[in-house]
């Protein structure tokens, strides 16, 4: 069995312009989408208190809210969250009250109010100064990651191939980014790991295809620098779509069955690896052949030892 | 040509495989509620305490599995939840408060297992329920008061050395002191005599020459810093003991903050009370006087009160307080020029005063320490909350031998190991840097549970699909790719189990889940290698040698910059997430061995000895 079976390669190149045009498109909305919509930042940067409570029967969330006023937290968001017996209750960070005490106040007024008792299953605060160190050191880690990668592939491979992988490593973090703007999801911790994941996943098939372009320039002497790239990416289509579909298959099943704390990861890895499976084959091969990569650049450097006859070699 | 294994490949394999599975066995067995009892401020659990305690437990009818002494605590173990939270109950009336019980599960690991140190994997707060706290010690604080400690320090020195000074103020916002003469000649003078009491201050004079700029330089600074966030832990780590958590972790996070985990603690309120509870320390004389016996029998002095010292011993003292534990700046131990343990104290400058006028007229007299501290006890409050006990100790008492000023010692003392615990307990007298909780998450036992197995189900289902997968797509190579894939789970569970920092969290399960599917590519890789070389029309055998040699250079590659975007993950990552860079790493290793070493094997062993003329691929 095989899925794609192809007797001459596949001209992805004449699509490169398009593809760029698209990719362009795509960045910029998500661009404009974080711009106008921003994004709806989880706890974790936020700051302030999560509580998730159980009932017993379904939960009546308009009692719940008003209980919580009855309290003082009128800014209470309420929500189910997973099941109709869970309840997500968000209170934003005010200076007006002791933080570090919100979730047992809360928990006592549920308590003490409602007719029946509810347990706690979570209660997460986090303090504003902590928020705000997150989204410094995520942001930090992304571009650690990605220069990190910039470095090894322009060290094993070659510089324009270097710019091409991470141009489309960004591309994939940038539209996930989008992805969670445009749906206002909720971006928590798990989601930033997602992302280094992805960051993560999405290199590996890009170096998949780069080394086959490496390999079939060396190997196909007769052929321009647009058709080489074209057989290498036919030639690894298989793999590359067989590993994203086992991928995407693992992270259906996490996210149909890891529950509701996991639901924004699988989502952003589930986004991030159908976007990266893309970006691999066009953006990074396009933008390394738009950037004039030639077979001279990937041949194997002249041997040290035989220095008078490197460039006879050539 | 045929391939064929060396010998040592399949020792390598098979060894790598045994060893990871009976480390991952420990995971399968349940584990038993269980009882841990320890004895407070590093008193001893004797074994008669042991054996009265197992009997008791038969006389109520409670079965324990086993009740033994391991290092210095005791470790009861139960078949249900119900007899553990009776044989608690029975355990607290028979110990009394000179024992901390705490709840915990026991991992059920066989005798033959852990001897060769087998143990489950650490579970996250968030699979087995518990509180984490993030605390940050506030550090101006600390600062501040130095600053502070300084001005009083500078005040007396210059009046001892007969200087003229107009005002000695500190500057909190510069993080300086400030000290104002009427002449040049007093400040140069100034200068040259604190500078010789103390080197790491920095001085700058100010234009008029009027006005001497005292900061303290970045060694100090950081001295400080070390000092309160180490007292802060000392403390901290000291009264976690004492609440009856089992395995707790205290543990200091970058320059200025604690992370303390306690795992099965729902109550957060008590947790807070604990971690916030405020110790204090008094120096007061002993009263030789008054008659001890007959203050025993409720007769105390008018002026003297009944204290009790850590063994137990009946004290008299003088109601009069001498001195205060916040004048204490450093308490260390060492030791005196005979080889003798003792305890240094240094004191604030009005510290020094007050016990400088204290003892002036008490030498030969004994002083004592007495430690104050308040915990929560067994009663509970209207509120729900245990009610806060005030408890009072005599940490140690020591005759005074010359009039004492800002340095003194207390010698006389057992060993080294009291001389430290004395140190530490005077150094907690007077906590110089405040915390703040500025993170704090709860998970509920329930939600720890589902969460487990939410992770396993999905661990479960994905494992399932890709297996299916690979077998209808690759045929029989595809069923030595899912041995692989079995294999790689073993492993993976197995040096998460042996690595002793490696902890499983929720996240850290979705890496598990993500790594099933993502692991899978190795083998497509050479797989799709192998097609193409059978296309290209090399023979089965050269197809296979082939196949796996010129795929491993990509995989090698891919799989590298994957673990470093691991690396990265686990530098910022807190918690969960450094769970889920663990597993993500580790899935990595493993996946890349098995499936480049692990197949190549059996696919040799299968196809690679003999003459066949297609592969089942």
């Amino acid at each position: 069995m095989q899925v794609f079976n192809f007797a001459k390669p596949l001209n992805f190149m004449r699509l490169k312009w398009a593809a760029v045009v698209l990719s362009a498109v795509l960045v910029l909305g998500s661009f404009a989408s974080i711009a106008i919509n921003g994004i709806n930042w989880g706890l974790d940067f936020t700051g302030g208190t999560v509580i998730e409570v159980g009932f017993a029967k379904p939960a009546d969330l308009v009692a719940v809210r008003q209980t919580l006023t009855n309290a003082g937290y009128e800014d209470a968001v309420v929500q189910l969250f997973g099941t109709s017996r869970d309840v997500l209750i968000r209170i934003p960070l005010r200076v007006d009250i002791a933080q570090a005490v919100v979730g047992d106040t809360v928990l006592q007024a549920l308590n003490s109010q409602q007719a029946e008792a509810v347990t706690m299953r979570r209660v997460e605060f986090v303090g504003p100064s902590v928020g705000e160190e997150l989204k410094q050191d995520g942001g930090l880690a992304m571009l650690m990651a990605l220069l990190g990668i910039l470095a090894y592939v322009a060290m094993r491979f070659e510089w324009r191939l270097s710019v091409g992988a991470v141009t489309a490593l960004t591309h994939d973090v940038i539209l996930t980014l989008g992805l969670f703007s445009v749906l206002q999801l909720e971006f928590d911790l798990t989601v930033l790991a997602a992302i280094l994941a992805l960051i993560g996943y999405s290199i590996n098939d890009t170096i998949v295809v780069f080394d086959r372009i490496r390999e079939s320039f060396r190997k196909l002497r007769e052929t321009t620098v647009a058709e080489t790239i074209n057989d290498a990416i036919t030639s690894t289509l298989n793999r590359t779509v067989i590993t994203s579909l086992t991928t995407m298959l693992v992270l259906v099943v996490l996210f149909y069955m890891g529950g509701a704390l996991i639901h924004g990861f699988a989502t952003a890895l589930l986004f991030g690896i159908a976007v990266g499976t893309y970006s691999s084959i066009y953006v990074a091969s396009a933008i390394a052949e738009i950037l004039g990569i030639s077979r001279e650049d990937m041949l194997p450097p002249p041997p040290v030892d035989k220095e008078g006859e490197g460039s006879e070699a050539l | 040509m045929l391939n064929k294994n060396p010998a040592w490949r399949y020792v390598l394999v098979i060894g790598m495989l045994l060893l990871a599975l009976v480390y991952a066995l420990p995971n399968l067995y349940p584990e038993d509620p269980a009882l841990n009892i320890s004895a407070t401020r590093g008193g001893t659990v004797a074994e008669q305490t042991r054996s009265q305690l197992e009997q008791s437990f038969r006389a109520a009818n409670i079965a324990a599995k086993s009740v033994v002494l391991e290092d210095g605590q005791i470790r009861a173990r139960f078949n249900s939840t119900e007899d553990q939270l009776q044989a608690r109950e029975i355990a607290n009336q028979q110990l009394g408060a000179n024992f901390v019980t705490a709840l915990n599960l026991a991992p059920a690991t066989p005798d033959w297992l852990s001897a060769i140190g087998a143990t489950p994997m650490n579970l996250g707060l968030d699979l087995r329920g518990g509180v984490h706290f993030l605390l940050a010690v506030d550090m101006k604080a600390a600062l501040d008061k130095n600053l502070n400690d300084l001005v009083q320090t500078f005040r007396a020195d210059l009046r001892e050395d007969k200087i003229r000074y107009r005002t000695v103020q500190a500057d909190i916002g510069r993080g300086q002191v400030q000290v104002t003469f009427r002449s040049t000649e007093d400040l140069t003078a100034a200068e040259a005599a604190l500078r010789k009491r103390d080197r790491e201050l920095v001085f700058t004079t100010s234009s008029d020459n009027l006005t001497l700029l005292v900061g303290i330089s970045e060694i100090r600074l950081k001295e400080i810093r070390e000092y309160a966030l180490e007292q802060n832990i000392t403390i901290i780590r000291n009264r976690v003991n004492e609440i009856g958590v089992a395995e707790p972790l205290v543990q200091r996070q970058g320059a200025d903050r604690i992370v303390v985990q306690l795992p099965g603690v729902q109550d957060t309120a008590q947790a807070k009370e604990i971690l916030g509870a405020t110790a204090s320390l008094e120096f007061r004389l002993v009263d030789t006087e008054g008659d001890l016996g007959s203050a025993l029998e409720g007769r105390v002095p008018p002026n003297s009160e009944l204290y009790y010292s850590r063994d137990g011993r009946p004290v008299l003292l003088e109601k009069r307080i001498m001195l205060t534990g916040d004048h204490i700046t450093g308490a260390s131990s060492g030791y005196d020029e005979y080889s003798q343990p003792q305890v240094n104290i240094k004191l604030d400058a009005k510290g020094g005063t007050l016990l400088s006028a204290g003892t002036k007229n008490a030498i030969g007299r004994r002083m004592a320490s007495v430690f104050i501290e308040y915990k929560p006890g067994t009663e509970i409050g209207a509120d729900g909350n245990p009610v806060l006990v005030k408890q009072q100790e005599v940490i140690n008492d020591a005759t005074i031998q010359a009039r004492l000023g800002r340095d003194f010692v207390i010698t006389g003392i057992n060993s080294p190991a009291e001389a430290q615990n004395l140190a530490t307990l005077l150094r907690a007298g007077a906590l110089i840097a405040p915390v703040q909780i500025i993170e704090e998450r709860t998970i509920g036992p329930s939600l720890g549970k589902e969460n487990i197995e939410l992770g396993i189900t999905a661990i479960q289902w994905g494992m399932a699909a890709v297996l299916l997968f690979m077998a209808v797509y690759y045929k029989a190579f595809g069923m030595v790719a899912n041995i692989a894939l079995v294999a790689n789970l073993v492993l993976m569970v197995g040096m998460m189990s042996l690595i002793p920092g490696a902890t499983l969290t929720l996240p850290g399960m979705a890496g598990i889940v993500l790594t099933v599917g993502m692991a899978v590519d190795a083998n497509v890789l050479i797989f799709e290698r192998i097609r193409e070389e059978l296309l290209e029309g090399r023979s089965v055998q050269q197809a296979i040698h082939h196949g796996y040699d010129r795929a491993f250079a990509t995989i090698a590659d891919s799989n590298i910059t994957t673990l470093l975007v691991a690396l990265v993950l686990f530098g910022i990552g807190t918690g969960p997430v450094k769970g889920f860079a663990v597993t993500l790493a580790i899935g990595i290793l493993t996946s890349i061995f098995t499936a480049v070493v692990g197949t190549r094997l059996l696919v040799n062993l299968i196809w690679g000895g003999r003459r066949v003329q297609s592969l089942p691929i």
